[in-house]
C-alpha cells in the first residue's frame, strides 16, 4: 500500500481512500437501481389498493408485491449498508481498505444473486412474495440467489471489521473509534447475526426445493424472521449512526455523552435480535413465556436504547446549534436551522416520523395480545414504512446528499429539486403510513388484491371510510414515489453526468453543495466556556443544556402513552379469547 | 468535562464520564416506562379476556382434516354454497380447516357459550381473521391452534385469508354465524 492511494477531502480534511471509494460508489450505485425497480413497483401496487383503480391483474399484483419487497427491503438497503460499512471504516477514520480485490468479488457474488432472485420472482417462478413462507414453493435458484447474495453482504461485514483492527494496528486513529463507526460496528454485528439466520434458514429451504430435506412450517416462520425481523433492525442501528453523521455535518450536533450513546448500541446488540417474536405472536407453535420474554426485546431493553437516541440526537443537534450562538428561548435553535439544506430536512424528518409513527405504532402492535387486533392487517405495513421508509430510507437519501459532493466529488444535480425532495418524500410517507395504520384498524388485510372479494363465495363490505382511506394510501403513496423517483433522477444524474466539483468556498453558498459543506457548522470560538454555562445543574428550569428537547421528548412520551393504552381498551371490546 | 466534538470524531481523553441529571432523568423515566410496557403481558394473561395462548400442538396435516370431517358429520345442520354448515353444542371443540382456498366448515356458535376453536392447514399458511371484529390469527400447517372463543353479540361473521396463500388467496372466504341465546338465528343466508 502506498500513501498515494489516498486523497486528502478539500471540506472535512478525512483521508479518502481510492480502492475504498470504488467500493463505496458501485455499492451505491447498484442500491440506487434497486430503489428505482422498488419504487416503479411501489406505484403499481399502490394503484391496485387503491379500488377505483385496481390497476393490476392478480397474479401480477402478487409477484410485483414480492419484487418490491425484495428489491426495496434487501436490495437497496443492503447495498447501501455496505456501502456505509466502507465509509465508516476507511473514511471516517482515515483508514485504508484492506483485501478491494475480496470487496469486488462479494460485490459480484451480491449483484448475482440479487439479478437470480429478480428474473426468478418476475417471471413468476417464484410466486412466494417477501417471506416465501414454506411451503409455498419456489424454483430453487430464487432461494440459491437469497444465498450468494447473503454470503457476500457476510464477506464484506468481514472486511468492516478486518477495516477496524488494520486501522487499529496502523494508528489511522487516536483513542476510541468516533461515536458514527461505533454505530456501524453495532449494525455489523446486528447483521452477522442476521446473515446467520439467513444461511440457517435458505440452505434448508434450498434443499427442500430441490426435494431433499423436510422444512416444518413453524420452523420456517421462527428462524426466517431471525433473519427478516433483525435485517430491520440493522438498518436501525445504520440509520441511528447516521442521524449522528448527518446532525454532525448539517448544524454542528455534538456527543451529548458517549457513555450514554454507546451503551444504547450495546443495547440494540445485546437484545434487538429477540424482535423475531414480532411476527409469531398469534402463532400456534411458540408459548406465551417466550412470546413474552422475546417480543419485549428481555423487557423493552432495544425499546430502551431507541428511547435513547431518540433524546440524545436531537440534544446533539440543538447543543451543537447553542453552542453556535442560537441560545435564544426553547427553539431557535430549530428555528434557525438549515432547513434548505436537504441532509438536514431529511434528518428533522427521519427522527420525527421513525419515532412518532414507526416506533409508537411498532412497540404497541408487537405487545403480545395487541397483537391479536393486528397480525397481517394493513396495520402493519403500515408501521414497517415509518421505519423502514420514512426512517432508514430518508436518512440514507439525506446522507447521500452529502456523499455525492464528498466521495463523488460532483455537485449535486437538480439542486431546486433537490431541496424539496425530503419534504415532498416525508410528506407522502406520512400520509401513506397513517392512512394504512388507520384503514387496518378496520381490519383490512395486508397482502390482499380484492377487498370488495368480487369472486369470493360470501361478500364482505368494509366501512365506507375504508374506501376513502385506501384513496389516501395511495395519495401518499404516489407522492412518495415521486420523491424517490426525483431522488433517482438526482443521483444517477450528480453521478454519472454531474458537474465535477472543484474547490468548495466556504462561506458562499453553492449550487449543488449542501449548506453543511458551504457554511460548515463551526462553533462558537469561546465554545469550551459556553459548553460549561450550558452544563451549569441548576440552568433553565434544570432542564440541562437542551431544553427543547426534553420538551420535544415529553409530547413524544404522551403521545406513546395514549396511543398504548387506547390499544388496549380496543382490544378489551373484543371476545373473550384465551 | 471533556471538549465537545462530533460523532464523526475520535472523543479525547476519558470520555466515560456521568452525565447530565436531564439526560438521567429521561432514562430513568424511559426505564420506567418500559418496565410499564411489559408488565401489562403477563399482567393481561391474569385479568384480560383475550390472549393468544391457547392449546398448541403438532398434528398431521391429513389427520386434523380427518377429525374435521367427523366433526361435521356430526353436527350439520345445513349447507351454504356447498360448505356445510355445523352447529356445535356449547362447550365443545369445533375445528375448522384452511386449504386453498377455502374455509371449511361453517361454524354455528351460540352468544355467550364457550368453545375451543380448533385452527390448522390443510396445505400452506393460513391467516384468521374475524371480520368485522377483526381478530387474528395465524394458521401453520402442522400445527392445531385451540383457542377457548366466546361469543358476546350474535351477527353474521366473516373468516377472511390474510396470509399468502396462492394466486386465489383474495377469494378465501368463510363463514361464521353466532346465534342469540334463546336459539334464534339471528341471520340465516349470507348477508
Amino acid at each position: 500500500m502506498t500513501t498515494t492511494d489516498f486523497r486528502t477531502c478539500g471540506s472535512t480534511g478525512l483521508k479518502v481512500h481510492g480502492p475504498a471509494e470504488a467500493l463505496i460508489k458501485a455499492n451505491a450505485v447498484v442500491s440506487v437501481v434497486a430503489l428505482l425497480i422498488g419504487a416503479v413497483g411501489a406505484v403499481l401496487l399502490v394503484l391496485t389498493r387503491w379500488q377505483a383503480v385496481h390497476l393490476l391483474s392478480a397474479p401480477w399484483y402478487y409477484r410485483i408485491l414480492g419484487v418490491h419487497g425484495m428489491s426495496m427491503l434487501i436490495f437497496f438497503i443492503i447495498f447501501f449498508e455496505m456501502a456505509v460499512l466502507y465509509f465508516a471504516s476507511t473514511v471516517v477514520i482515515n483508514a485504508r481498505q484492506v483485501m478491494p480485490k475480496l470487496g469486488w468479488a462479494s460485490f459480484g457474488l451480491m449483484v448475482i444473486g440479487a439479478v437470480m432472485v429478480e428474473v426468478m420472482m418476475w417471471t413468476g417462478k417464484a410466486d412466494v412474495l417477501f417471506t416465501s413462507y414454506v411451503p409455498l414453493r419456489a424454483d430453487p435458484l430464487f432461494y440459491l440467489g437469497v444465498i450468494l447474495f447473503a454470503v457476500g453482504a457476510l464477506i464484506v461485514t468481514s472486511m468492516f471489521f478486518a477495516n477496524l483492527v488494520v486501522a487499529k494496528r496502523e494508528k489511522r486513529y487516536q483513542g476510541s473509534v468516533p461515536l458514527v463507526t461505533f454505530g456501524a460496528v453495532a449494525a455489523a454485528i446486528i447483521a452477522i447475526i442476521t446473515l446467520l439466520h439467513g444461511a440457517a434458514i435458505y440452505i434448508p429451504t434450498f434443499l427442500w426445493s430441490l426435494g431433499l430435506m423436510e422444512v416444518d412450517a413453524q420452523i420456517y416462520r421462527l428462524i426466517w424472521w431471525g433473519l427478516g425481523h433483525s435485517s430491520q433492525q440493522i438498518n436501525v442501528a445504520a440509520m441511528v449512526a447516521i442521524w449522528y453523521m448527518l446532525g454532525a455535518l448539517t448544524v454542528g450536533a455534538v456527543v451529548v455523552n458517549e457513555k450514554i450513546s454507546r451503551l444504547a448500541f450495546v443495547l440494540y446488540i445485546l437484545f434487538i435480535s429477540m424482535a423475531s417474536a414480532h411476527h409469531l405472536l398469534v402463532d400456534p407453535g411458540l408459548g406465551p413465556t417466550w412470546k413474552i420474554v422475546n417480543t419485549s426485546y428481555f423487557m423493552y431493553m432495544a425499546v430502551l436504547a431507541s428511547m435513547i437516541h431518540g433524546f440524545t440526537v436531537p440534544a446533539g443537534m440543538e447543543l451543537g446549534q447553542r453552542l453556535r450562538g442560537f441560545t435564544s428561548g426553547l427553539f431557535e435553535w430549530l428555528r434557525k436551522a438549515p432547513w434548505g439544506d436537504p441532509g438536514f430536512s431529511s434528518l428533522v424528518f427521519s427522527v420525527v416520523v421513525f419515532g412518532f409513527v414507526g416506533g409508537i405504532t411498532g412497540v404497541t402492535i408487537g405487545t403480545e395480545q395487541i397483537n391479536i387486533i393486528v397480525h397481517n392487517t394493513l396495520r402493519v405495513p403500515g408501521h414497517f414504512h415509518a421505519t423502514v421508509v420514512s426512517g432508514t430510507a430518508m436518512a440514507f437519501m439525506g446522507a447521500t446528499y452529502y456523499l455525492i459532493p464528498l466521495i463523488f466529488r460532483k455537485r449535486v444535480a437538480f439542486w431546486g429539486l433537490a431541496k424539496i425532495q425530503p419534504y415532498l418524500f416525508a410528506l407522502g410517507m406520512l400520509i401513506f403510513t397513517m392512512s394504512m395504520t388507520f384503514a387496518g384498524s378496520f381490519g383490512v388485510p395486508r397482502r390482499h388484491w380484492d377487498i370488495t372479494f368480487s369472486q369470493a363465495p360470501f361478500g364482505i363490505e368494509f366501512s365506507p371510510a375504508v374506501d376513502l382511506l385506501l384513496g389516501f394510501v395511495a395519495l401518499g403513496g404516489l407522492l412518495a414515489a415521486t420523491g424517490a423517483f426525483i431522488f433517482v433522477a438526482i443521483a444517477v444524474k450528480s453521478v454519472f453526468f454531474g458537474d465535477p466539483l472543484g474547490e468548495i468556498t466556504h462561506g458562499t453558498a453553492m449550487v449543488g453543495v449542501p449548506a453543511g459543506l458551504t457554511h460548515p457548522p463551526v462553533h462558537s470560538s469561546n465554545v469550551d466556556e459556553l459548553n460549561a454555562e450550558l452544563h451549569q445543574p441548576g440552568r433553565g428550569w434544570r432542564l440541562g443544556p437542551a431544553p427543547g428537547t426534553v420538551v420535544l421528548v415529553g409530547v413524544f412520551l404522551l403521545a406513546f402513552v395514549v396511543y398504548f393504552f387506547v390499544n388496549w381498551k380496543v382490544l378489551s371490546f373484543v371476545w373473550k379469547i384465551g | 468535562m471533556p471538549t465537545t466534538h462530533t460523532g464523526l470524531e475520535s472523543p479525547k481523553g476519558v470520555w466515560w464520564t456521568p452525565a447530565h441529571p436531564a439526560e438521567k432523568i429521561w432514562v430513568t423515566i424511559a426505564f420506567v416506562w418500559c418496565m410499564v410496557l411489559f408488565a401489562m403481558m403477563p399482567l393481561w394473561h391474569f385479568k384480560g379476556g383475550q390472549n393468544p395462548s391457547g392449546i398448541r400442538r403438532k398434528v398431521e396435516p391429513t389427520a386434523f382434516f380427518r377429525r374435521t370431517q367427523e366433526f361435521i358429520a356430526q353436527y350439520q345442520i345445513g349447507q351454504d354454497q356447498g360448505i356445510p354448515i355445523v352447529a356445535p353444542p356449547p362447550g365443545s371443540d369445533v375445528y375448522l380447516t384452511a386449504m386453498s382456498f377455502q374455509w371449511t366448515p361453517i361454524l354455528q356458535l351460540e352468544e355467550g357459550a364457550e368453545y375451543t376453536l380448533h385452527l390448522s392447514s390443510l396445505d400452506v399458511n393460513h391467516g384468521f381473521n374475524l371480520n368485522p371484529l377483526n381478530v387474528n390469527f395465524q394458521v401453520v400447517p402442522g400445527y392445531d391452534y385451540g383457542l377457548k372463543v366466546q361469543p358476546t353479540a350474535a351477527g353474521d361473521f366473516r373468516i377472511l385469508c390474510n396470509e399468502f396463500c396462492g394466486i386465489g388467496h383474495h377469494t378465501m372466504v368463510g363463514r361464521l354465524i353466532v346465534v342469540s341465546g334463546n336459539g334464534t338465528a339471528s341471520s340465516g343466508g349470507a348477508r
